[in-house]
């Protein structure tokens, strides 16, 4: 994280050395766009915020566990399209679930579809690309995180 | 400003809820709401705060000094393979949320970028990340993260190029917000 805000620090700094006018252009242009996603960026946060606190580790772990089954992938995907988990929180969590028994192929369903599906995110994405195409974009990286985490499935027990 | 808060009338009435929400948690000491105000709302912001304002003022920096026809050369209609590396290695380097890389593909398509490098563009993003591989490899291995990486590409570049020609068919467009 810390590298892109030194990298757009130094590369403001020559932006402003070469052209100051042509510089403050660029710099409001993005904060007019930033101060205009702001209200649904946060609307987005909170109620991130709160559905994380109804699903706890213990639920995700029957859910995903052996005991679950084929029925594992898709649960896998549907909490991971729900939930949107920063990194430094999602994988932790993952190394947690491994630990108390939920197969890595699952996991790799959870992860994929973690990052490449928003269902909370969607209004978001709708303000850019329209709900048709958002909700395909969406659809599709389900589809494929499950074949990622099938095939990784059927390496891992048969290979 | 009265426009701007017209716009967002719903956003704004789930804010002041929430901020009554968490001002009533802390003085009653509501645990629950304490958690999701401190441990969850928090960490997001702070992710928040942190990622987008930087990502939007290289976007606006972007906007005045690359010019289309730039752009247009190395990954527009026809840049062919160089085209897609480059959107994914564009990807690999960026940091944040995939709602953080929305705004990109804003200004990539502003500039010229073809429509099935904008979608592989959006998948790469968040398929692998130079930092966040080394806290996927920490806790769930090396074999794991490979493997996840060498089917992810193919699958996600396929979905890339479906969405792409599907936009094009459709005629779509990418809004500024």
């Amino acid at each position: 994280m810390y590298y892109i805000i030194i990298f757009t620090a130094i590369l403001t700094l020559i932006s402003f050395i070469f052209d100051k006018k042509k510089t403050w252009k660029g710099i409001k242009k993005g904060a007019k766009q930033f101060i205009n996603i702001l209200p649904t960026l946060l609307s987005v946060i909170i109620l991130i915020s709160i559905v994380l606190y109804f699903v706890s580790d213990n639920v995700l772990t029957e859910y995903l566990g052996a005991g679950a089954g084929i029925a594992a992938y898709f649960s896998a995907g549907i909490i991971g399209a729900v939930a949107v988990l920063p990194g430094f929180i999602a994988y932790p969590l993952a190394g947690i679930l491994v630990k108390s028994g939920v197969a890595l192929s699952v996991i790799a369903v959870f992860i994929t579809t973690l990052k490449m599906v928003g269902i909370l995110t969607i209004p978001i994405e709708k303000k850019y690309f329209g709900l048709k195409v958002a909700l395909m974009r969406n659809l599709l990286s389900f589809a494929g995180a499950l074949l990622v985490g099938i095939i990784m499935a059927l390496i891992f027990n048969y290979l | 400003m009265k426009e701007y808060l017209n716009k967002y009338k719903f956003d704004f009435s789930l804010i002041i809820a929430f901020a009554i929400f968490t001002v009533y948690s802390l003085l009653a000491s509501f645990q629950p709401g304490i958690v999701i105000v401190k441990n969850n709302f928090w960490e997001f912001l702070k992710e928040m705060i942190l990622a987008l304002p930087v990502m939007f003022i290289l976007i606006g920096l972007f906007d005045v000094w690359v010019s289309k026809e730039k752009v247009q050369k190395h990954i527009g209609e026809s840049s062919g393979i160089k085209g897609v590396l480059l959107v994914m290695l564009l990807a690999f380097v960026q940091a944040g949320p995939l709602y953080a890389a929305f705004p990109v593909a804003y200004i990539l398509k502003k500039k010229g970028t073809s429509s099935v490098n904008i979608f592989i563009y959006l998948s790469s993003y968040t398929m692998a990340k130079v930092p966040m591989l080394t806290f996927e490899i920490g806790f769930l291995g090396l074999k794991f993260s490979i493997l996840r990486l060498i089917l992810s590409i193919p699958v996600f570049i396929l979905i890339g190029i479906i969405m792409g020609k599907y936009f094009d068919k459709h005629k779509g467009t990418i809004n500024e917000v």
